[in-house]
């Protein structure tokens, strides 16, 4: 009995205590909340509904439908564009990748002058890319610039780099790869510093050779960091475009330009503002998927491990 | 064998770090010589600032300084403010709706204001911010980044301390101001040298949403003086580009260690 009566105003305690906690923590979370609503939420619906809207130009915008979007299926840019999205993705991952792992072995050793050749391989990550477009954007001009003056050294032509649409793409992804690779090198170092030095040991005893053990030790325990960066380096791959504003503006003819890149030029150049929001749709479910993936797959892998 | 092998790695990683470097180094001699110089590797040249002053006397460098500096300030501050809250009440508060709303601030590690572009220049436009440093920050303000990294902090904190602070009579926010942030410290720490790299040198929505000397930052302006339109010198504009790089790059060199610990940390999550 007493008990009962106990729990009651105990309970009813509690109940005042919950509420108040509900108060609270929503107050707490309400900047947040206002934020994101008004700059991601809001925005990724907008941008779905202004997909199905007509510009209104001259009159009012009305609905469409899917007309945007068979538009940009009609659309010869809106595929190039993504076809360099991926060209360029698949130049400028697996690389800055593949040099990541190899400076991290390096620096991971007792090798001569560790620190400085840490400094030099990271240094990169902290500039800007617009100073650094500018730079490398010198490195390409055609014959005053440093790459031509070096082939002139050594006998061979100059070239525009940035102006023939088969070399465009290259020479950008080359100025990418060294403004990423030190910063996924960085992961690496950390993975690398987790393997235990008697794993070395027992192998050295066993007579394993250092590109073996690599190859069969160290490469399959960097397997969650390799995934982790990768996936890193492709979301990068859609949002870097600062260098195209800079150095080619997307051309020559599109050959350089990305899919943000002609969301930007769509939007603010030519002022198609519900075209640009049908191709952010479209580079929204890119990213969503890509970041699904890292979720569902990623994140379970590791823990598991 | 081995010997020769370490050996040859040696003099390989060297050569990889010096081409690093290149670029850099290049840069720095081209905005310390005269313009004749741009490309003539004298090592006998004279050293000169006047690259610096001229690029300094022809953009206002001063102003794009200030502004670059009041926008890390306000967005590096309200990203603070707004995340210690909301990753404070995800942690340590058990209410209606959490799951629903953690995840909805997770929606943004997904697609980041980087790419939204297109309807934030409406948003901005309709609260009438456009070509202020406000609108540069407030889609930044609230950082999903931050508020995951201080509530991951935060929730390793033991209840040992937070039952003591309250013994001692301390309310949620005493709680939250003496406990949590003092021991989310090297998060802040990590989470702000991070951010504060990120938005000097932002680039894209910046360039979108100002369009005048009083708002533009560092990089825009960098951009517009280097316009090949504009046909300035080489050598003033690699002036410039030392001035646009070097405060961070300096903090990076004085500080290295954070540095590279802050970008892992962040990145890791």
């Amino acid at each position: 009995m007493v008990a009962a009566v106990m729990s009651a105003t105990e309970s009813r305690g509690l109940r005042r205590r919950n509420w108040l906690t509900n108060v609270n923590a929503w107050l707490l979370l309400l900047p947040a909340i206002v934020l994101l609503a008004t700059f991601t939420h809001y925005p990724i619906l907008a941008t779905l509904y202004h997909s199905f809207f007509s510009l209104g130009r001259s009159g009012p915008a009305a609905f469409v439908g899917l007309d945007n979007y068979s538009y940009m299926l009609d659309d010869d840019v809106f595929w190039q564009v993504l076809r360099n999205n991926v060209i360029f993705a698949l130049a400028t991952v697996p690389t800055s990748i593949a040099l990541a792992l190899l400076m991290a072995v390096w620096v991971d050793k007792k090798i001569a002058g560790r620190s400085f050749l840490r400094l030099a391989f990271f240094t990169p990550t902290v500039l800007p890319m617009i100073a650094v477009a500018n730079i490398w954007l010198f490195f390409y001009t055609p014959g005053y610039g440093l790459l031509d003056q070096f082939l002139k050294m050594i006998g061979l032509s100059g070239h525009n780099w940035l102006g023939d649409p088969a070399t465009v793409m290259t020479a950008l992804s080359v100025m990418v790869v060294w403004k990423e690779a030190g910063f996924f090198m960085i992961f690496y170092l950390a993975a690398l510093q987790t393997i235990p030095p008697d794993l070395k040991e027992a192998a050295a005893v066993e007579g394993a050779g250092r590109w073996y053990f690599f190859r069969r030790i160290t490469l399959p325990l960097l397997m969650p960091t390799t995934l982790f960066v990768s996936i890193n380096a492709l979301i990068n791959s859609f949002k870097l475009v600062d260098q195209l504003v800079i150095m080619t503006k997307g051309g020559p003819n599109n050959a350089s330009s990305l899919l943000l890149y002609y969301i930007y030029e769509v939007a603010f150049t030519f002022w198609d503002t519900t075209y640009a929001a049908t191709l952010t749709v479209t580079l929204i479910t890119i990213l969503a998927a890509v970041a699904l993936t890292k979720f569902i797959y990623l994140d379970r892998r590791i823990h598991y491990q | 064998m081995r010997q020769n092998g370490y050996l040859i790695e040696t003099i390989a990683a060297w050569i990889l770090a010096l081409l690093w470097l290149l670029p850099l180094v290049y840069c720095l001699w081209s905005a310390l010589h005269p313009a004749e110089y741009a490309t003539n590797f004298d090592l006998t040249a004279p050293l000169t600032l006047e690259n610096f002053a001229r690029a300094w006397r022809q953009a206002p460098f001063a102003r794009y300084y200030l502004n670059t500096v009041m926008l890390v300030t306000l967005v590096l501050a309200g990203q603070i403010v707004v995340a210690t809250l909301a990753a404070y009440a995800l942690a340590r508060f058990r209410f209606v709706g959490r799951d629903v709303l953690f995840a909805l601030v997770l929606v943004q590690l997904m697609i980041m204001p980087d790419v939204l572009i297109v309807e934030n220049y409406r948003v901005i436009s309709a609260l009438n911010l456009l070509d202020t440093i406000p609108a540069i920050a407030l889609p930044y303000m609230a950082s999903a980044f931050g508020i995951f990294l201080l509530r991951q902090a935060f929730k390793s904190v033991p209840n040992e301390l937070v039952d003591a602070a309250r013994v001692e009579g301390a309310s949620s926010f005493g709680v939250l101001w003496r406990v949590f942030v003092p021991l989310g410290k090297t998060t802040y720490i990590a989470f702000g040298l991070v951010s504060v790299s990120y938005h000097w040198n932002n680039f894209l929505w910046p360039l979108i949403v100002t369009n005048s000397v009083e708002s533009r930052p560092l990089t825009v302006g960098l951009a517009v003086f280097g316009a090949p339109e504009t046909g300035v010198d080489w050598s003033i504009i690699t002036a410039a580009t030392v001035m646009t790089m070097a405060p961070l790059l300096l903090a990076f060199l004085l500080f290295q260690r954070q540095f590279v610990q802050s970008f892992m940390r962040v990145g890791i999550r």
